[in-house]
Formats: C-alpha cells, sequence, structure tokens
C-alpha cells in the first residue's frame, strides 16, 4: 500500500498556543532572571486563581484619591502604624513578662529593663509609643471633626472611631499597671475606685475589673488578660472595619475643594 | 441632610474623585513618610526618656503619689473641679459618660450639609473650646504635683501638753506629708484642695475613731490605709485628730 502524504496537523486554536513572548524579553528559553520572573508571575497567579484576591488589592490600592487631599490626612495612618508599634513592641515585652502579683511581674519588668539586650529600648519604645498614639487619634479626630469628615455617608465610621478611642484609652488604663511597681499600683486602685463611684454600673465595673471587691491577686492577671488579648484583638478588628469603609467610601475631600464640572458638561451649558 | 443634600454631596464627590490620584503610589507615600516620622518620634523619645521603673509595689508602704498616665490628667482635673461629695459620681463618671455619648451621636444629631469650618460656628466654637478645656485640666494636672512636706503652725493644745505629745505630732505630721494626701486633700496652705475635703479642721468635724475608720473604709476614689504598719497608721491619726 503505497505510502499517503502526511498532512500538516491543523493549526491550534488560539488558547493552546504558546503565549507570544513578552516585548523586551528575548524569544524561546530565557535566561535565569525571565525563569524566576515567569515563576514569581506563577505563583502569584496560583494564589489568585484560588482566592481571587487581585481584584480586592486593586480595589484597595489603585482606588482615587480626592483632589487636595494634605498631609492632615495622613494622621489616621499614623495611628494605626502607632498600633502596629505597639504590637510589635509589646510581643516582645510578652516574651518576658509573667503576670504575677507576688513579685515576678516587677522582677520580669526589671529584667527587661535592666538585663535583656534592648531591652529598656523596646520597653521605653512601647511605653512612649502609647503616649503618640493617643496625641495621633486625638489629632486624627480633631481633623475628622473640623473638617466635617463624620457627615454623610461616613457616620458609621465615626462610630467605629470613637470605639477605637475608648479602646485605645483602655489600653493605657489597663497597661498602667503591669509594671506593678509603686506608681502602677496606686494609680490604679485609684482609678478603678473612680470607676466604682459612677452610678448604676459604677460598682460592678470595679468588681469586675478587680475580680472581687478586693485589689487581689486575680485584679494584675484580669488586667494582663485585658491588655493583650481582649482589647487588641477589638483593636484589630475595628481598625479592618474602619479601613474597609475608608476604602468603600473614599477619603473626603477638604472642605474648601470645588468640584469642578467636567469640561463637556460646562461647554453643554453655554 | 436630605435626599437632594445627599445626592449633591454625591455627585460633587464623585467629580472630585474622578480628578484625584490614585492611592498608590501617592497617598501610600505621604503616608509612609509619615510613618517614618512616628517612628523616629517614638524611637527618639524611647532613647531619651527611656523607662524608669518605680520600686516595687508595696500595699504597707505610704511613700506613693497616686498619678494616672498624663493623658488621664484631664479626666482627673475635673474631680478637683467639681467638689461637693454628692456631685462626685457625677464628676468621675456621668460628665465622661455625657461627652462619650455626645461624641457618639455626634453626626446623628449635626445633620447638616455644610462641612466648611467658618461656616459651622457652632460646631467649630464648641471644638475649640473643649480642646482648650482639655488642654487646660492637662496642665493644671500636670502642674498639681503634691508638696512632700506640710509647713503649718504647730497648734498650741499639742504645745502645752508637753514634749511627748510635740514629737507624736512631728511623726503624724511626717508621715501624712510622705503618704501623698496631699495631693488630694488640703492641710492649712499645703497640698490640692480636691479632690478629697479640706483637712485643716478635719478633727472639729469628725472625732478621732471616725478619722480611723475613714482611712481604713475610705469613700471612693480614696484608697484604704487599712495595710499600713500599725505604727504608721496610728501616727496619722494622732497627726489629724490634732487638726482643729
Amino acid at each position: 500500500m503505497p505510502k499517503l502524504p502526511k498532512l500538516p496537523a491543523p493549526p491550534l486554536p488560539p488558547p493552546l498556543r504558546e503565549p507570544p513572548p513578552r516585548p523586551g524579553e528575548s524569544n524561546g528559553k530565557g535566561g535565569p532572571i525571565e525563569e524566576a520572573k515567569a515563576a514569581g508571575i506563577n505563583v502569584v497567579d496560583w494564589v489568585d486563581e484560588r482566592t481571587s484576591l487581585s481584584g480586592a488589592g486593586r480595589w484597595l490600592m489603585f482606588r482615587k484619591v480626592p483632589k487636595g487631599t494634605n498631609w492632615f490626612y495622613t494622621l489616621g495612618s499614623a495611628t494605626m502604624f502607632a498600633f502596629l508599634s505597639q504590637a510589635v513592641t509589646g510581643v516582645f515585652l510578652a516574651m518576658y513578662y509573667r503576670p504575677d502579683p507576688a513579685g515576678g511581674a516587677y522582677e520580669s519588668i526589671r529584667y527587661v529593663t535592666n538585663d535583656v539586650f534592648l531591652g529598656q529600648f523596646v520597653r521605653g519604645m512601647h511605653k512612649w509609643g502609647s503616649s503618640v498614639m493617643v496625641i495621633l487619634i486625638f489629632l486624627h479626630m480633631g481633623r475628622t471633626f473640623f473638617f466635617g469628615a463624620y457627615k454623610y455617608p461616613r457616620e458609621l465610621n465615626w462610630v467605629i472611631g470613637v470605639v477605637l478611642l475608648i479602646l485605645t484609652m483602655t489600653m493605657s488604663f489597663t497597661g498602667y499597671l503591669l509594671p506593678f511597681d509603686q506608681r502602677a499600683y496606686w494609680a490604679t486602685i485609684v482609678g478603678v475606685n473612680i470607676n466604682g463611684t459612677g452610678p448604676l454600673l459604677g460598682p460592678y465595673l470595679s468588681d469586675f475589673l478587680r475580680g472581687g471587691s478586693e485589689f487581689g491577686a486575680t485584679t494584675l492577671s484580669r488586667f494582663y488578660a485585658i491588655h493583650m488579648l481582649l482589647v487588641p484583638g477589638a483593636l484589630a478588628a475595628l481598625i479592618g472595619a474602619h479601613l474597609y469603609l475608608v476604602a468603600k467610601l473614599g477619603t473626603t475631600a477638604p472642605p474648601w475643594q470645588k468640584a469642578e464640572k467636567r469640561s463637556e458638561l460646562r461647554e453643554a451649558e453655554v | 441632610m436630605n435626599q437632594r443634600e445627599k445626592e449633591e454631596y454625591l455627585r460633587d464627590y464623585s467629580i472630585l474623585k474622578a480628578q484625584g490620584k490614585p492611592f498608590f503610589p501617592y497617598a501610600v507615600a505621604k503616608d509612609g513618610a509619615m510613618a517614618v516620622v512616628v517612628m523616629a518620634i517614638i524611637i527618639t523619645m524611647s532613647l531619651v526618656l527611656g523607662a524608669e521603673l518605680g520600686s516595687k509595689a508595696n500595699p504597707t508602704t505610704t511613700t506613693y503619689v497616686p498619678r494616672p498616665e498624663w493623658y488621664f490628667f484631664f479626666l482627673f482635673e475635673v474631680l478637683r473641679v467639681v467638689k461637693p461629695p454628692s456631685l462626685v459620681g457625677l464628676a468621675t463618671i456621668g460628665v465622661p459618660t455625657l461627652c462619650m455619648v455626645l461624641l457618639f451621636l455626634l453626626p446623628f444629631y449635626d445633620r447638616s450639609p455644610e462641612r466648611r469650618p467658618e461656616r459651622r460656628p457652632i460646631a467649630t466654637i464648641t471644638g475649640i473650646a473643649v480642646i482648650a478645656a482639655m488642654a487646660f485640666l492637662t496642665y493644671s494636672g500636670a502642674a498639681a504635683g503634691p508638696p512632700t512636706t506640710i509647713e503649718t503652725a504647730t497648734p498650741a493644745a499639742v504645745k502645752s501638753a508637753g514634749s511627748a505629745s510635740l514629737t507624736e505630732y512631728e511623726a503624724g505630721k511626717k508621715v501624712v506629708a510622705q503618704s501623698g494626701c496631699l495631693a488630694c486633700h488640703k492641710i492649712g496652705e499645703n497640698g490640692n484642695a480636691g479632690p478629697g475635703p479640706d483637712l485643716t479642721h478635719i478633727a472639729a468635724r469628725l472625732p478621732r475613731q471616725g478619722i480611723a475608720r475613714t482611712l481604713v473604709n475610705p469613700t471612693a476614689p480614696m484608697p484604704s490605709f487599712k495595710n499600713l504598719p500599725p505604727k504608721k497608721f496610728t501616727a496619722i491619726v494622732n497627726f489629724l485628730a490634732q487638726l482643729k
């Protein structure tokens, strides 16, 4: 049987073809740099195929910020940065801290301050970082207030912001006791007593904080749990909600900024 | 804000937003620069001011000054401003709670569409007044450090009762001066007028037993002195019982 001439293979449909080389790249097999680049793209594609995160990333990063925003608009992110600094330095302090009112708490802080490498520096950052964060949160709130940025449609974000302010003050109050030196001890007794003078809920609140009617062994571990677990978790979650709403509703423009009509509309009016 | 004003705002805002620049990299660059500044400030403060650690907490000691962190000074000062004991609850929780509620509900009672501060005089003036009040209270709280000595004329009754009584009186005066009492009480010209009552003539109002009972079981926010060593406790009571 005579051999039939072999027909050429039909052309591949476009989706199955090799992608054409990117501009600026050498044809065919590239060098190690190109391979590494391709591997990086592949990994990102792999994750994105399973999570669709790239859309959210684009939505967050490439949204437009209105005309006229100035340095006052960095106060919010600066507050968040101070919170992150507190979180990181707090983790390092927690590696050494023992919530033991019988003397372990004070000893562990003394050890961090005097003996640990850079211990006093990190503790100083945590201590003064709290002041910086409180100042920044008040400045951010002042900017929001005077620029009228809490008005429609951002009312809910204002409410979340006030909760964040209260939680930040709670962090300061509970963190003040943890070194368990004289100042911390007596100031906290007075602070808890002040809570107790409040109408209706006051006595219950101070009993809850003390873990009983007396300032005792459970008080320190209670403050420790509030300072390390309860409030930071709530703060992180609410910062997330705060940021989501900022991205969704957009940063406000300064109140003095006039919206110019688009040129094609202006011409139509004339 | 009614529906028309809402739509007007959203329309103007969408135009401004369309004319703006993308968040990345423009706003991110500014935020990043600010973050570097914040970090530099925190590091500088840590290096310059350090983190001192006082002596160990001790319920039986007398040398302490119950002072909060500086950003709570303004709350503590409200206690000094509001004097009558019946109003203490109002000052400690009432006023701050009311302020917090007003702060929470701000967007719900301030519903005008105007945003420019110079066209919302009430809001702007209130805001500036609140900031000024907080700054003033913080400053006076920072300035009100308690003295650690008491300078008063010794009462004639003590002088005439002989040297034993005088030594007792002087010992008590020293313990009171070192116990931080003057942070909240006034004795003669010494100490801060509030939140606690004036002690210059306390013995005329309260018998010796009453003074001792109050020290053990005080009115909040005063801390209890029941853990003091008995000697120092008696010295305090002896001294205060002479202040007629």
